[in-house]
């Protein structure tokens, strides 16, 4: 009888409503759980898996600063390694040759050094729109690439050593000594954390929600009386920032940077992370970053994949990326926006 | 600088543009017809070089032949790529096009592993173009090279009165202006389609084959022409033949004065001129499409 | 979706869990060979594998009783990976060696892991100064060259020969730069003049300007270094640029090494200087070259003779302390002061760990690299900032 239809059908919709609710807050304090879990990592992992997430996390944050860019300003850029190399090389380049260099000095020019340039490039290609402007970014990374690569300013192809790792000091004290990998490892994480809960609240303001409207319809947002241009380079400026910043840290791990940083194939890699895990989404970026890695650590293990598969793993990862694009365009993220859809809802 | 080794530096440098303009005229075909950015356009360069290899040295067919049967497998392998590949990029966005055609790089380096190896390859110029001719002192020039640039200057010739005086010419530019109308007026779009991108493999694949014998067949020479080429076709205008061609010599100029003048700086040379030009002009250098 | 989620959930999971799950290092040797297993220097790596095996298998796979395991790992020759490369050899594989590479700026990034870790590092090739140089350490040992030599060894002879006007020619990059340095040091030294350096960005091969640049300046030699393909096309567009015949081209070794059947007669009679020569009358070399063909079928080159030198310093190393790595400090004294018994004669290590070897005049002679005199001997490179010296 219809009534009684209806009745199932309002108690499904409330059900799915409870379910979406308890998830949603559920998922509301994933970030601070894995945040906690990452603190408390480094006693249980080997030192080669110390190393990995590391590495995971310096990712996640290049994922994180480029999420701000495409998804929340829908700003493709095709050259976001090269801010990320930018900021290694200065951390590596002004360090003095006699000892370690200041964290309160380096970082503000990794840093800074990123954002300036990102201000240029930004002011420059952001006059142009869609396919060109995934062009011009290409060409002005390409640039930075070849100046590490082909001129003296930094070592050439090889790259060059940081011969010692950025330490804070008060006189004689050493409040922070990244040559202890405990203590990289805790600054790496609270950076991370500080991204995520500084784009977090930056989505969060009036300064985002106009992203997130120009990246909707930015003639209207002009209409409105935006001067979208000015947005969109302040965008530009902070996610690349932020890349620099990544950088600082990558170069304080390796100790040693070379072009390779600066070179398109990251820049395509961490759009292919930011898609991996979800556009529009900060979790999405983290889990792309990570799952991204994660998935090519997995194809070139010759003890999970089989030694023809690990030695040809490009053609793997080349399937993969091909398939993942065309049938999960909207990522990991979107895989669980859909679980969490019910039917019927 | 004297006079004659000015003159021989340009001669290098129209024939390394004409050679950039074979590559990159397929790639803005594609884009500009189909809308598709191809990031795999430079693994059809390395596909052509590794063809002439195999067919020159496996084979052991003369040139002239080489080439006949080499364009008919480029045009081949490109018919069957935009059947079961590309024709599913059309609607998609850019990023989603950029991202997809990069793992058919991968997919395409991959393959060039199995099959040909990783081992730096010659081939060797046919016997009746092999030397040089004198230039005046020290200075030789070979015919190979000259014959490169004389068949770049065939093909673009080729393809200028393809496109613009001839039926099938006149429904490439209808269907770039608007796709939908063409389709309406009974004219089977996707056939169309699949012949632009085919040609846009065959030349990008005949540049790689005439190039074999001047630089040597190895593994990431595709890579390296793909940056320049997406270079030239933004300078000259995404879709424009005609701006590709004045900015593959463009490119061709101040790559190679750049070499001479700026040692260490050649390499960014070629995108401070694509940023000037994009300053300047942000749709590239060609006004109308062609 | 929701499988294909969980299947890709697990195999990260797998992933991590695989890499957590440390492998047994017992009484075998552990080498973790990290060498270009793809790309342009593929056949090198394969190369210095081979060599490096080959002596091992001589010794009925053993070395000091220790019984030779490998795990190999294709560093593809991208120094932005190198890092975490020679990271997982030596903390997920548990290796005992690490044996690499080929590229400098990867083996760059390798001795900083190897220094930073204590593990001990034979380099089978890159030559880069700073390996030697400020970041020297008692853990890294080369049993191939110092950049430096060859080009200082080829100098010797260009002044010797009464060359005045030199030009060199070579990729921009710190394996070209310091070929360059040493030829420069020699030259000058011998009387001589470069008049200009060429460069081209690193792996760019288009030469046309720069030999038009060449045929212009009108130099009494053209000094070069490039490797595999790059080496391969320069000779052949020098010759086609008419310059062959008229200025003579000479070079670091690594010009004409695994590089001839393609260069074709465009290399026949070119003078290069290295530390080896296919045809040199060493007793050892003859040995070696009969057992590499009987072994693999194709003829060594001086990679394979690299990679069967760090066997051997391997091998000095492991006799000292009787099979026993944990005596890691007295393994690595013995190796810097081993003598090998190298193909390419005797050679020791300079302190800075360097080989101390002669450098050889060699001529192609109908695709192959002759031997024509010994250019210098024992050479020492410098190993500036080094505090091991």
């Amino acid at each position: 009888m219809p009534s009684m239809r209806a009745g199932e059908e309002t108690l499904a919709s409330v059900r799915a409503v409870a379910r979406r609710t308890a998830a949603a807050r559920f998922g509301a304090w994933l970030p601070l759980v894995a945040a906690v879990a990452l603190i408390a990592l480094p006693s249980v992992l080997t030192p080669y898996t110390r190393d990995l997430v590391m590495t995971l996390i310096i990712y996640a944050i290049f994922a994180l600063s480029l999420e701000l860019l495409v998804g929340t300003t829908g700003l493709v850029s095709f050259g976001h390694a090269a801010f990320l190399g930018i900021g290694a090389y200065i951390t590596v380049l002004a360090t003095p040759a006699s000892g370690p260099g200041s964290i309160a000095v380096l970082l503000p020019l990794a840093v800074g050094g990123a954002a300036l340039y990102a201000l240029i490039v930004g002011a420059l290609s952001l006059r142009t729109r869609g396919v060109y402007f995934l062009m011009v970014t290409l060409a002005f990374a390409q640039m930075a690439f070849f100046v590490f690569h082909d001129t003296d300013v930094g070592g050439g192809s090889d790259g060059i050593y940081l011969y010692f790792r950025p330490v804070m000091a008060v006189g004689e004290h050493k409040l922070l000594d990244l040559d202890q990998w405990g203590q990289l490892y805790g600054l790496a994480v609270g950076m991370l954390i500080f991204t995520y809960a500084f784009l977090a609240l930056l989505r969060r303001s009036r300064f985002g929600h106009a992203l997130a409207g120009i990246r909707i319809n930015e003639q209207r947002m002009r209409a409105a009386g935006f001067r979208t241009y000015g947005y969109k380079l302040a965008a530009f400026v902070i996610g690349c920032a932020l890349a620099g910043m990544a950088g600082f840290l990558m170069a304080a791990k390796n100790g040693v940077v070379n072009p390779e940083l600066l070179s398109w194939h990251l820049s395509a890699e961490v759009l292919l992370m930011v898609i991996f895990g979800g556009l529009g989404s900060l979790r999405g970026a983290v889990i792309g970053a990570v799952g991204f890695t994660l998935l090519k650590e997995l194809y070139q293990s010759p003890g999970l994949v089989g030694t023809l598969a690990a030695d040809h793993w490009q053609l793997t990862m080349g399937i993969t990326i091909i398939l993942f694009v065309a049938f999960v365009p909207r990522g990991v993220i979107g895989i669980f926006r859909r679980l969490r859809t019910a039917p019927g809802s | 600088m004297d006079l004659a080794s000015f003159l021989v530096q340009c001669l290098n440098a129209v024939q390394y543009g004409l050679l950039l303009f074979l590559v990159a005229s397929g790639l803005t075909l594609i884009f500009g017809i189909m809308g598709v950015i191809n990031l795999a356009h430079g693994s059809f360069y390395m596909v052509g070089a590794y063809l002439a290899f195999w067919l020159s040295t496996a084979l052991h067919l003369p040139f002239l032949v080489m080439l006949v049967v080499g364009i008919a497998l480029a045009g081949a392998l490109g018919f069957v790529l935009e059947w079961v590949f590309f024709s599913y990029l059309y609607h998609r966005g850019h990023l989603q096009q950029v991202l997809m055609t990069y793992g058919l790089i991968l997919i395409f380096d991959e393959l060039r592993s199995l099959l040909a190896g990783n081992d730096v390859h010659g081939v060797a110029a046919p016997a009746w173009l092999s030397g040089s001719f004198a230039l005046g002192g020290l200075m030789s020039y070979p015919w190979y090279r000259l014959f490169a640039a004389a068949a770049c200057v065939v093909v673009a010739l080729l393809l200028y009165v393809l496109i613009h005086r001839t039926r099938l010419g006149m429904m490439v530019r209808a269907g770039a202006s608007n796709r939908d109308m063409v389709r309406g007026l009974g004219i089977n779009i996707r056939m169309l389609y699949r012949a632009v991108f085919a040609g846009g493999v065959v030349f990008a694949a005949l540049a790689g084959m005439i190039s074999a014998p001047m630089s040597s067949v190895y593994p990431g020479m595709g890579l390296s022409i793909l940056i320049i080429s997406f270079v030239v076709v933004v300078i000259g205008g995404i879709g424009s033949i005609s701006g590709a061609l004045v900015a593959s010599l463009l490119v061709g100029f101040v790559d190679t004065f750049g070499k001479v003048f700026f040692q260490g700086y050649s390499g960014v040379g070629i995108y401070l001129l694509m940023a000037i030009v994009l300053i300047w002009r942000p749709e590239g250098l060609a006004r109308r499409s062609w | 979706m929701k499988g294909i989620f969980r299947v890709a959930a697990i195999a990260a999971g797998a992933a991590v869990l695989g890499a957590t799950v440390p492998s047994q290092a017992a009484e075998p040797v552990k080498v973790g060979l990290m060498l270009p297993y793809s790309g342009t220097y593929a056949k090198l790596g394969d190369m210095i594998e081979k060599g490096f095996r080959l002596y091992v298998d001589e010794h009925g796979g053993k070395l000091a009783g220790d019984e030779i395991t490998y795990v190999k790992l294709d560093d593809e020759s991208d120094p932005a990976k190198a890092t975490d490369n020679a990271n997982k050899l030596i903390k997920r594989d548990h290796v005992n060696v690490l044996v690499g590479t080929v590229h400098s700026g990867v083996a760059m990034a390798m001795a900083r892991v190897a220094e930073e870790t204590g593990t001990l590092m034979i380099d089978p090739n890159a030559g880069a100064m700073a390996i030697t140089g400020p970041m020297c350490s008692l853990d890294v040992v080369r049993s191939s060259f110092n950049n430096w030599q060859p080009g200082y060894g080829m100098g010797v002879v260009a002044a010797e020969k009464g060359w005045k006007k030199a030009m060199t020619i070579t990729w921009n990059y710190a394996a070209g730069k310091e070929s360059v340095q040493g030829f420069t040091d020699a030259f000058t030294k011998g009387g001589g003049k470069v008049i200009k350096n060429l460069t081209l960005p690193f792996p760019n091969v288009q030469f046309e300007a720069l030999l038009t640049e060449i045929a212009a300046q009108k130099p009494d030699v053209v000094y070069t270094f490039f490797a595999g393909g790059g080496a391969v096309k320069f000779v052949k567009d020098y010759a086609a640029a008419g310059l062959k015949d008229k200025i003579p081209l000479v070079g670091a070794g690594f010009v004409t090494d695994g590089t001839l059947e393609a260069q074709g007669a465009a290399a026949e009679g070119l003078l290069t200087s290295l530390h080896y020569a296919d045809d040199l009358d060493v007793p050892k070399n003859h040995e070696f070259r009969k057992a590499f063909v009987a072994a693999y079928k194709v003829e060594p080159d001086v990679y394979a003779v690299q990679g069967y030198d760090a066997a051997q310093l391997l091998a000095a190393g492991l006799k000292a302390v009787n099979g026993d790595m944990q005596q890691k400090a007295t393994m690595e004294k013995a190796i810097r002061a081993a003598i090998v018994d190298s193909p390419r004669g005797t050679f020791r290590i300079s302190p800075s760990g360097d080989p101390i070897q002669n450098m050889y005049l060699r001529r192609v002679r109908n695709g192959h690299n002759d031997y024509v005199s010994v250019a210098v001997k024992d050479l020492v490179a410098p190993s500036v900032g080094c505090k091991l010296k």
